[in-house]
């Protein structure tokens, strides 16, 4: 595939990607919404971030994985609890890498 | 008052870079990991430069810099991206109430760095509305992140043969991990993510691929509508 092609796929994608970001944004927030829709959307951030994490975690190569050998469920656990004691981004990603990194390293997972 | 207001604005923009700055500890290693890859994929630097300012999304160019590799035709890599990225309306809409009285251009303008992450750092600001200079400092500042983590990345490609050593890989993962329990803040939310996680996963197995995502979101929220009115009916 030459370059030039790659570009104008780049730029399809960036139009697919835009659209959906803006419309629901210049649609709905000079207006009032109805009291069930506004306690639905409550629930958005705390219903998509799960559903992106937690097929990460135990899917693994397009199979559920709860075995040992799993490393980054068993990582998940030290990070969720840095995450949740210290309410700090930056010490759970820290921690999650670093667990991950050292298990590699002695040759886990 | 110029002058006011301006050291006001200045020190909103500062508050909003402070508060990416959790996000540029995860953004770093996977656009780095991004930039490693699309550069192994046969992607010009131009090209690679361009899909993180143009497109911006994390999981969508990882995609597809997997299909650029593979050689997947051009309409697959971009109907691939729609589907992947298409979660950003429900974002959108929910953001949309803290943007009251804001002007069309600074709405476009501030959809344009909507991602998973900047969104989950709005959504978790408890004023009900946004501050326009916070909001473009941190949109900005993780966007900039992405990009030079990308430029890194590629500049990287040419030594280093895999990313797993470094555990790149897990960052994503970590970030999401603490930007969830930044949102949860009663027992309901805590029975929605567990419900969401675990749909998200069996519609994922069950061959959903890219939708799995949207429709365990959908059914979630909607749950937690659900149990939330009846608490309240049963209340009053």
């Amino acid at each position: 595939m030459d370059q030039t092609t790659v570009f104008l796929i780049i730029v399809g994608m960036a139009v697919v990607t835009y659209i959906p970001r803006a419309l629901p944004m210049l649609a709905l927030s000079q207006r009032k919404l109805p009291e069930p829709v506004a306690v639905w959307l409550r629930y958005v951030p705390v219903a998509v971030l799960s559903a992106l994490l937690l097929p990460s975690l135990v899917v693994q190569e397009g199979r559920l994985d709860l075995s040992a050998g799993n490393l980054f469920l068993w990582a998940a656990i030290p990070t969720l609890l840095v995450a949740w004691r210290t309410r700090s981004m930056f010490g759970a990603v820290i921690t999650g890498m670093l667990i991950v990194a050292l298990a590699r390293l002695v040759g886990v997972g | 008052m110029a002058t006011i207001e301006g050291t006001t604005t200045r020190s909103a923009w500062l508050t909003g870079v402070r508060r990416a700055m959790p996000l540029v500890l995860g953004y770093t290693p996977i656009a780095f990991a991004m930039g490693v890859l699309a550069q192994k994929a046969g992607l010009s630097t131009f090209n690679t430069l361009a899909m993180s300012l143009l497109v911006y999304a994390g999981s969508a160019q990882l995609i597809a810099v997997g299909l650029f590799g593979a050689g997947a035709p051009s309409l697959t890599i971009v109907i691939t991206t729609f589907i992947v990225n298409l979660r950003h309306l429900l974002l959108s809409a929910a953001i949309s109430p803290k943007l009251k009285g804001w002007r069309r251009g600074e709405i476009a303008a501030f959809a344009y760095e909507l991602t998973d992450e900047t969104f989950a750092v709005h959504a978790a600001d408890p004023a009900p509305q946004l501050d326009k200079g916070v909001a473009f400092g941190l949109n900005l500042t993780a966007q900039i992140v992405w990009v030079l983590g990308t430029w890194l990345g590629i500049a990287a490609g040419q030594v280093i043969q895999d990313v797993r050593p470094l555990a790149l890989d897990y960052a994503l993962p970590a970030m999401f991990i603490a930007l969830l329990l930044m949102q949860i803040k009663d027992r309901i939310q805590v029975g929605v993510a567990v419900l969401t996680g675990l749909l998200s996963v069996v519609l994922l197995l069950a061959g959903l691929d890219q939708w799995s995502v949207i429709a365990a979101t959908v059914i979630g929220a909607t749950v937690g509508l659900g149990v939330e009115t009846w608490i309240k009916r049963r209340s009053s």
